[in-house]
């Protein structure tokens, strides 16, 4: 009778809802706890007023939204929004030859592959903080510069635009490598093949085949770039020294220095809607395949 | 008396040799191709026929300093896909998933700057030749068509093109087999319509029976045989293409030449009679292929005197439709197949059962007389 029990259960666990439940659980039980609650909590602050001492008093107002309409953070959403578009296009160009030499057939790709990867073993704290040495007025590339004679007087670049420039497209230009090499490795050789058998000579066999038939890679690779640089603030503060912010730096300051938590959560708010409406615009590129094709 | 002048060949492969690393794909092959013609590469896996016109078409280049290959008269060893009057079929058809049917068509005509108005019409009329209804088709893209309708849109982009030489690499490979004997009919007639060479990679030697004006038969990186299909049917060269082509009995033995001029074979357990032939020496040895239609069945105490022979017992007997095969248990020799007109087993049944002993004869001119090696 009791050896039994195990075959109940066994039962029980094959019914399709239960599994699926079972599967699901423990991974929607995190996101809920850790993602969905603490996002609903940013919500509501975002609509209350400030406390005094920090923290939030109850009561419902737009104040912070409205408050974000203000042209100084106007000016930050801006810059946000533009440097972001440029770290793209930047990682674009950069990172499509990159991705496109990789997937020719070779011995060498999965070296390649690897040297893609390699940075992210080290923190991206540590990276930065190391781009500090090679851009400062004493650091390595002036140093060379002046050695050259190319310059006499040492350059800033640390602490500019130029400097949170390098070091976003730096950060970022392997999430636009990888699924870029993605969608080439895919490609069938055969039809560029075809392409040159039909007469196309190899540039407008690039631009009539190769380049539509990655743009999913193109895609994916600008959203998984564009997103996060969105969102950047570390970059912006130790390379641009905190004197050009991004809106990741305004939400940072709000949490932490300015102690106005409301603010900082509707600015956030504001990120993730234009966050929403660039993955809405991907999505209708890509026609109705679920969110999950995003790689 | 008018004599034909033999129009200068449209393709030459004078001692071509191709290598991928070690392997030798292709081993000193020479042919010519001429005009109009519909010619067939054909050969088992691995033969080297695809690699062979993928040379032709440029998708490869032959080994440095081994031979040449000319197009319409000119050299073109090193010249790329795009510099070359000819066109191709590709066995996966490699449609273009990104562009429509008629822009797939289209494609060859927009890389040659050809004005909007002409490519529309040249496109209307390479889908209607290949009959799928331009209204119909054009707008519907690669992924929403059956395999025959690929394939007949990668046939009108390459034929929209109009190229000397159209290239085809087993084109009707994923066909079903009814439509693929339909599509094999329309390409003959494409091919004598509009006097375009087509040069046709197969591994099924009845497609290439029907279709072919020649065949030249591959096997190991080298060309076996080269003639029409009743020359490599009928007088196959080798044992590979008198066993690759149809089927084959064969026979062995040491020739010897009597008082009268007449060649016969004896072997082990068995001696007939070879027709004359230039390769034949007084004691060599000698190898025949026999076709099984070619063969007849008799009892052993009639066989006629001018015929060959061999003994045996019935063993399997094949119900095959048209024909039936008969397989002959022979000592010493093996297996021998025969063919038998299949008259109606229900009305008029076999004569022979499994187990019964019979002579299977054949003419001594039905031996073809293979080369060595």
């Amino acid at each position: 009778m009791s050896a039994s029990w195990h075959r109940r259960v066994f039962r029980w666990f094959s019914h399709p809802g239960i599994q699926a439940w079972t599967l699901l659980g423990p991974g929607m039980f995190w996101l809920i706890v850790f993602f969905l609650v603490p996002i609903l909590i940013m919500l509501a602050y975002s609509f209350m007023p400030r406390g005094i001492y920090g923290g939030v008093d109850p009561g419902f107002t737009l104040e912070h939204y409205a408050r974000f309409f203000d042209p100084l953070y106007l000016d930050v959403l801006q810059r946000t929004f533009l440097w972001s578009v440029a770290c793209t296009v930047v990682c674009l160009l950069l990172g499509y030859p990159v991705a496109y030499l990789i997937a020719r057939p070779g011995r060498w790709r999965h070296l390649l592959l690897l040297l893609v990867v390699l940075p992210f073993w080290t923190s991206f704290l540590v990276r930065t903080f190391a781009m500090i040495f090679l851009l400062r007025d004493t650091g390595l590339i002036n140093d060379w510069l002046l050695r050259l004679g190319l310059t006499r007087e040492p350059l800033t670049i640390l602490y500019t635009p130029a400097a949170v420039m390098v070091g976003l497209v730096y950060g970022f230009l392997p999430f636009m490598i990888l699924p870029v090499y993605a969608s080439l490795e895919k490609l069938d050789s055969s039809l560029l093949e075809a392409a040159e058998v039909l007469g196309a000579r190899p540039s407008a066999r690039f631009w009539r085949v190769t380049l539509p038939l990655s743009m999913p890679g193109v895609i994916a690779g600008s959203l998984l770039v564009f997103i996060p640089a969105l969102g950047s603030f570390l970059t912006p503060d130790l390379l641009g020294g905190g004197k050009q912010m991004m809106i990741g730096n305004l939400v940072q300051n709000q949490f932490s220095a300015a102690r106005n938590w409301p603010f900082g959560s509707a600015a956030s708010f504001i990120v993730m809607v234009l966050v929403l409406v660039a993955v809405l615009i991907y999505l209708r590129i890509r026609g109705r395949e679920p969110a999950g094709a995003l790689l | 008396m008018s004599t034909a002048i033999p129009s200068p060949p449209v393709v030459q492969f004078i001692r071509v040799t191709k290598s991928f690393g070690e392997i030798k794909a292709l081993n000193d092959i020479s042919f010519e191709i001429y005009a109009g013609e519909f010619f067939s590469l054909l050969g088992p896996s691995g033969c080297g026929k695809t690699t062979t016109l993928r040379l032709l078409a440029g998708l490869e280049q032959p080994d440095e300093g081994s031979g040449e290959i000319r197009l319409l008269g000119r050299t073109v060893n090193q010249a790329r896909p795009y510099e070359r009057p000819l066109s191709m079929v590709f066995q996966n058809y490699a449609l273009f998933p990104h562009l429509s049917v008629a822009r797939n068509v289209a494609f060859g005509l927009e890389q040659r700057k050809t004005s909007r108005a002409e490519i529309d019409q040249r496109v209307k009329r390479a889908l209607e030749m290949v009959r799928l209804d331009p209204d119909l088709f054009g707008r519907r893209m690669p992924g929403q068509l059956s395999g025959g309708q690929r394939q007949r849109v990668a046939l009108a982009r390459a034929l929209v093109l109009e190229p000397a030489i159209l290239l085809l690499d087993e084109p009707l490979g994923a066909i079903d087999l009814k439509l693929r004997k339909d599509m094999q009919l329309e390409l003959k007639a494409l091919n004598k319509q509009l006097g375009t060479t087509f040069i046709y990679v197969t591994h099924d030697q009845e497609e290439a029976l029907t279709m072919s004006d020649r065949i030249g038969v591959m096997e190991n990186a080298r060309l076996a045989q080269l003639g029409t299909p009743a020359e490599v049917y009928e007088n196959p060269r080798t044992a590979f293409v008198a066993s690759f082509i149809g089927e084959s009995n064969f026979f062995q033995g040491h020739a010897t030449k009597d008082s009268r001029g007449e060649w016969t074979a004896r072997g082990p357990g068995l001696s007939f009679r070879v027709p004359d032939n230039p390769q034949l020496e007084n004691g060599s040895e000698v190898r025949v292929a026999v076709r099984p239609e070619w063969m007849d069945l008799c009892r052993p105490d009639e066989v006629p005197g001018a015929e060959n022979a061999v003994i045996g017992t019935i063993g399997d007997i094949i119900y095959l439709g048209e024909t039936i095969h008969v397989v002959v248990s022979v000592p010493q020799v093996g297996k021998v197949k025969v063919a038998v007109r299949n008259e109606g087993q229900l009305l008029k049944p076999l004569a022979w059962k499994r187990g019964e002993p019979v002579a299977v004869v054949w003419l001594p001119e039905e031996c073809q007389v293979l080369e060595a090696g």
